[in-house]
């Protein structure tokens, strides 16, 4: 026995060119919608993960651009300016420090790193403090080093493929014509680590002739410390720039704020587009079967049922559509993560789209959502369909 | 016992400053079992009387009962979710087009009424109606793959579906060659007789005509003659 669910989806059957285009304009701005949604929560997550993963809560660096002190924490760039590392000793007297681990960053140019060569970078760290502070990185070979000034290289995952090493090999240093022994590889953490090669940075500074200066001082801070607090207390060292965690996440969405509005922007359009996709659709529908719904009333079927049968074709649309999107938005989330990546001017390392369960449900329930509200106008068209002007009305005259 | 009551309805169009009667001052009462014709010419106005009749359509003026309902007093029409109820009870429609839903099978056009009211005065018995109508063997086609004759008897069994007193039909044969007329004839005339179903037909075909037990001339929306 028919239903009315039935005869809506028939309906839908009789033009299915035209269906099936509207139900890819849903499936399209779905994929977008969930895959913005899930660009939301993933990037935030991963961002945080990221942080979490450094080990310290705040880092201090000569004093200079605030968004090249982030960079250098995140993404290990070379900083230009120095500390003297007299500061760990005034570091040390503050009762909020539970750790220090200072680093010192260099780079070189290097012409055997891709096709036209590229540049190097070193993490002097050391190896006393960095390992306890980062816990989360282990070894698939090797260890850390013990000597500080030890001509010796810890490389992460990436680099490690890469460049295809193992432990005991060796890897020249350009320009200074030093070599460092491989003496561990990591594991992948997920993190920038992965594509750092960690050398002691006292034998970095010999190397680089930079003999006590730092670039950065990694601060672990007591548990029920003021962070807010420590961080002015910092300033009052000369020439400081103290970076903390709060500083890097508002500084990083800041620099991605753009692109998240651009983003949200399209789907904003594509959502727009959709509804007027499936409004248009429907009442085509709805004209075309002038005639057949003024019957449908000579038969009893009262104003209301004729609202809900068109209503029930744009949530089939919609939903159908909904579903097909959010496949696509999960089959694709790799795809899309990708182009995400070239657009946003930092990621973090972990997954940038996450999409679960909860995600999918609740934009469903937006996309149905808008199809109910596309679906007013051509359902009470519908519904005002007088039987006796439908039997009158050839098709012609429509 | 009169199932349709008509004193002195009478409907009017405006074509511009022009008022034009369709129906004009027509008293009628048809009796339950009855089966009665309208003939006239194009323009006469039997469409638009059998659509005031059937409720399609209010009346501009007059008096009209269905069963126990009066329908239309006063300028007055009854609110249109209880026409609509009249409707469903009462009539069951056959039109010169057939308005078969062409995604659906010939089934399931049978029982479209039921998809909005689960009637329980209503003929559930699809196989029987088509048996006496002999689609049987086509109740799994769609519209497309049967013809003209059989899609017009799968209106007729949409409309008896929900048992209805009276079956009113607007040139049910326009579009159908003479043996098709027949049989569609054959079928009404059963209809009546046997369900004792109140049959009100329009037609130009005056054989046709002749199948009901009484005939109404119609002339500038009046009756001219029984």
């Amino acid at each position: 026995m028919p239903n009315i669910t039935t005869i809506a989806y028939k309906n839908l059957r009789r033009k299915k060119v035209r269906s099936i285009l509207t139900l890819f304009g849903i499936a399209l701005s779905t994929w977008v919608l969930i895959s913005l949604l899930g660009f939301n929560q993933g990037y935030e997550k991963s961002l945080n993960d990221d942080i979490d993963n450094l080990g310290f809560q705040v880092l201090l660096t000569a004093k200079g651009c605030p968004y090249e002190a982030a960079t250098l924490m995140m993404q290990g760039g070379a900083g230009l300016r120095y500390l003297p590392d007299s500061v760990l000793v005034d570091l040390k007297a503050h009762p909020e420090v539970v750790g220090l681990t200072p680093m010192l960053m260099q780079a070189v140019f290097d012409p055997l790193v891709g096709e036209h060569g590229g540049i190097a970078a070193y993490t002097g760290v050391d190896p006393l403090t960095f390992p306890s502070m980062k816990t989360y990185l282990d070894f698939s070979q090797g260890k850390w080093f013990t000597d500080p000034f030890a001509l010796e290289a810890v490389i992460g995952y990436e680099v490690a493929e890469l460049e295809q090493r193992e432990v005991g090999d060796m890897l020249l240093i350009p320009e200074h014509e030093v070599e460092l022994k491989v003496v561990g590889i990591l594991n992948r953490s997920g993190t920038q680590d992965d594509g750092t090669i960690f050398v002691p940075y006292k034998a970095l500074q010999n190397v680089f002739g930079v003999q006590g200066l730092l670039t950065s001082i990694g601060i672990k801070v007591h548990k029920d410390a003021d962070v807010s607090a420590f961080e002015e207390k910092l300033y009052e060292l000369p020439d400081v720039q103290v970076v903390s965690m709060a500083q890097v996440k508002n500084t990083i969405s800041n620099l991605v704020g753009t692109a998240r509005i651009m983003i949200m922007s399209i789907a904003l359009i594509a959502i727009l587009i959709a509804m007027i996709g499936v409004m248009n659709t429907i009442l085509m529908s709805v004209l075309e079967r002038y005639q057949e719904i003024g019957i449908m009333k000579s038969m009893g079927a009262g104003s209301s049922q004729i609202f809900r049968l068109i209503w029930t074709e744009t949530v089939i649309i919609c939903l159908v559509g909904g579903i097909l999107g959010a496949l696509l938005a999960i089959g694709l989330a790799a795809f899309t993560e990708a182009m995400i990546r070239f657009i946003l001017p930092y990621s973090p390392k972990g997954s940038l789209i996450l999409i679960d369960f909860s995600l999918v449900i609740h934009s469903l329930g937006i996309i149905v959502g808008i199809g109910l509200l596309s679906g007013i106008y051509p359902a009470f068209r519908a519904s005002r369909i007088k039987p006796i002007e439908a039997i009158r009305i050839s098709e012609g005259e429509l | 016992m009169s199932i349709i009551r008509a004193r002195n309805i009478n409907k009017i169009y405006l074509r511009g400053a022009e008022a034009i009667a369709a129906v004009n001052g027509i008293d009628i009462e048809i009796e339950a079992g009855e089966f009665v014709s309208f003939t006239g010419a194009s323009g006469s106005g039997k469409t638009t009387l059998i659509h005031l009749l059937g409720c399609l359509e209010n009346p501009s003026g007059g008096t009209l009962a269905i069963g126990d309902a009066t329908v239309f007093e006063a300028g007055k029409a009854m609110p249109e979710s209880k026409l609509n109820l009249v409707r469903r009870v009462h009539f069951g429609y056959i039109f010169q087009k057939f308005y078969l839903i062409p995604t659906l099978t010939v089934a399931e056009n049978i029982r479209v009424p039921f998809a909005f009211h689960r009637n329980t005065g209503a003929n559930s018995n699809v196989s029987e109606i088509a048996s006496m109508l002999g689609i049987e063997k086509r109740l799994n086609h769609l519209p497309k793959e049967i013809s003209g004759g059989e899609m017009q008897r799968v209106a007729i069994a949409r409309a008896l579906i929900n048992n209805p007193k009276v079956l009113l039909a607007d040139e049910p044969t326009g579009n159908l060659d003479s043996k098709r007329s027949d049989e569609i004839a054959d079928i009404l005339s059963q209809l009546n007789r046997e369900k004792r179903i109140t049959v009100i037909l329009v037609t130009h075909n005056l054989n046709l005509a002749k199948r009901a037990g009484r005939i109404l001339e119609l002339r500038d929306g009046r009756i001219l003659q029984s």
